[in-house]
């Protein structure tokens, strides 16, 4: 099932442009996710829903929560309360690897590549229910001989698409900070996942593999996977995403298509502040004093008494 | 200065029981620091727990040796299931220190005067529990190559030593070439991404800290075997430190690593403390420097030297790749 953008943007016609709204046939649901750090809220989310096949961003200023609300869906840190579910199976008690099998994988902001192993072992790790990952039938390579072979030849065509080929027999230590994105993103396809989590995909990329990297994330979606993605470049924001979530001090401020929500006027404030465009008069500069030395004298009173 | 006695000597040694029991000792740390990088400094825990369960059910309960070594293997799984539970999942570093205390705390159990009726104290099990294996020896007198000799008992140990290395080998071959070894190295060398990628970090860790304690209760077989006793000090800290040495010798991550490792580290150790001796003992070194007391010594003061420059000159072992050690596993 092959959904091209405009289909994909058609999902969200009927859609509210609120925070929690709901989705047609949403792939994850989350609801009363709240994680603190000692005194710190850093993920207080109330509802929210992901549309399956589609590509949402989740955008907010440094320090919103994203990355930690990325950690908590995947079950990499667990929050204080809350419920969520992927295809409707509930995640709240399941293990990342767990949630990885269900068909959920992730990226991280700070790439995790296994430097040691060459790009196509990387790649072959990614594969998932491989019988010689079992240590009796590890053993005898007739048990999983055909397997490997199969999840090689995935692997190559994959390594092709994200142009990693010539380095195949690299470790994967040596590459550059964007080809270990993109291997990053290829080795999480070896699962054939539903949906795709990519934690700023494009932190550290040049400029031109950039726009290589927003074509394959693109076709993503072409192949019916989902997408969810945590950036802080905007310009890929509005190219690729169908849907925008805004998060900021932990909660989520407003959701939208891209072209409306970045002139929400709660997406200005969150990433401004909500005075940003007050100019100071004369008048409350006065006032602002006043208050000050008004505080100053009576704590001189205080300390008098 | 008898170059033909520090020759075969050095050559005995390094291919005698000691370099085999520490090679068994240091395949085991091959599978759990080499490849899964799990620091475990009581491999002297999984050596003592093996060579103990052999000689007290022999000695002890007058059961079969036998059978002793089959709940040696099966205690060793308890004992890497007791220290893998509560650390598995914190930091490598806590499996360090806790894998360091329990080799300790087994130590001193098995020496002590309350168990003493069971495992002998500080005098261990010595006598004849081995008689079994002996009792199988093809060869009725030492073997004499000309340059080199052994016993008749070492000859067998020997024997049945290094077939022993060979297929121990051969199964972490075996297992690293496959798709579960490969799931080691990526939990080595980022344990997150593993998980990410749907393995069960935990449980693998497990089931490479069972296979490398099963080595080392091999290896503690083999030790009891060749002395006819097993002692408490045999299991000290050092033990652990000197299969560390052997491992990181030849190469971690190779699996020919420990075996060459073992026979460099054992030829190498017996070379010096035979030429110190001589060298004292025939005023090569005057007694003004060095008496023959302190020659002994010597040997591991010289080793410790050599370890460092190996380490600052070829940090990879004589089997490793250079390059690998150069990328930063960020």
């Amino acid at each position: 099932m092959a959904a091209s953008s405009s289909t994909a943007a058609s999902m969200f016609t009927d859609v509210e442009r609120e925070p929690g709204a709901k989705k047609p046939d949403p792939i994850v649901v989350a609801t009363g996710i709240k994680r603190t750090f000692g005194g710190l809220v850093a993920v207080d989310v109330e509802h929210v829903e992901i549309q399956r096949g589609a590509i949402t961003a989740l955008i907010g200023p440094n320090g919103a929560g994203k990355t930690t609300f990325f950690n908590l869906l995947t079950c990499f840190d667990k929050p204080d309360e809350g419920e969520w579910s992927f295809n409707g199976q509930s995640l709240a008690k399941m293990s990342a690897s767990r949630v990885a099998k269900t068909g959920m994988i992730r990226t991280f902001q700070l790439t995790k590549v296994l430097a040691k192993l060459t790009v196509i072992e990387n790649m072959r790790v990614g594969a998932g229910g491989q019988s010689g990952e079992k240590i009796w039938k590890a053993m005898f390579p007739m048990f999983w001989r055909a397997e490997e072979r199969a999840n090689t030849e995935k692997a190559d065509a994959l390594l092709e698409r994200f142009l990693l080929d010539k380095k195949r027999e690299d470790f994967a230590g040596s590459l550059s900070g964007g080809q270990r994105k993109l291997l990053e993103m290829a080795r999480a396809l070896m699962a054939d996942p539903e949906l795709v989590m990519l934690d700023e995909p494009m932190a550290g990329v040049n400029p031109a593999l950039k726009q290589s990297l927003l074509g394959h994330v693109k076709s993503l979606r072409d192949e019916g996977r989902t997408v969810l993605f945590v950036e802080h470049d905007m310009d890929m924001v509005r190219d690729i995403s169908d849907w925008v979530i805004v998060m900021a001090q932990g909660q989520i401020v407003a959701e939208g298509p891209p072209d409306t929500v970045m002139s929400d006027q709660r997406v200005i404030d969150a990433y401004l502040g909500a005075h940003h465009d007050t100019e100071l008069t004369f008048e409350a500069e006065e006032k602002i004093l006043a208050e000050a030395e008004a505080e100053l004298a009576e704590l001189e009173e205080e300390r008098n008494e | 200065m008898d170059f033909g006695s520090l020759l075969s000597q050095t050559f005995e040694q390094a291919f005698g029981p000691l370099a085999i029991v520490y090679c068994l000792a240091a395949i085991g740390l091959n599978v759990h620091f080499g490849y899964t990088g799990l620091l475990n400094f009581g491999q002297a825990a999984f050596m003592a727990v093996g060579g103990y369960a052999m000689a007290s059910f022999v000695q002890t309960w007058g059961l079969s040796m036998w059978l002793g070594m089959l709940v040696g293997l099966g205690l060793t799984v308890v004992l890497a299931l007791l220290l893998g539970i509560p650390t598995l999942r914190l930091r490598a570093d806590y499996l360090a220190i806790v894998t360091i205390a329990a080799a300790e705390m087994i130590r001193q159990t098995v020496g002590s005067v309350t168990l003493l009726e069971y495992f002998g104290g500080q005098d261990g099990r010595q006598g004849n529990f081995a008689r079994e294996f002996r009792e199988l020896n093809p060869f009725d007198e030492g073997v004499d190559l000309g340059f080199a000799n052994w016993g008749a008992n070492d000859f067998w140990v020997m024997c049945v030593g290094w077939t022993l290395v060979a297929l121990s080998c051969l199964v972490v071959w075996a297992l690293m070439r496959s798709p579960w070894g490969r799931v080691l190295k990526a939990i080595r060398e980022d344990e997150d991404a593993a998980r990410s990628l749907g393995k069960n970090v935990y449980s693998y860790k497990m089931q490479s800290l069972i296979l490398g304690g099963m080595f080392g209760a091999f290896a503690g077989f083999i030790y009891g075997l060749s002395k006819n006793a097993v002692i408490p000090t045999d299991y000290a800290t050092d033990t652990t430190f000197f299969a560390y040495t052997v491992l990181l010798v030849g190469g971690a991550a190779r699996v020919l690593g420990p075996v060459v490792g073992a026979v460099i580290f054992w030829g190498l150790i017996s070379a010096l403390s035979v030429f110190f001796s001589q060298a004292t003992r025939s005023d090569l070194i005057p007694d003004s420097i060095m008496s023959n007391d302190q020659a002994s010594l010597m040997r591991f003061i010289v080793l410790g030297l050599a370890l460092m420059l190996l380490m600052i000159f070829r940090p990879q072992g004589i089997f490793g790749d250079r390059k690998e050690l150069a990328i930063d596993g960020r």
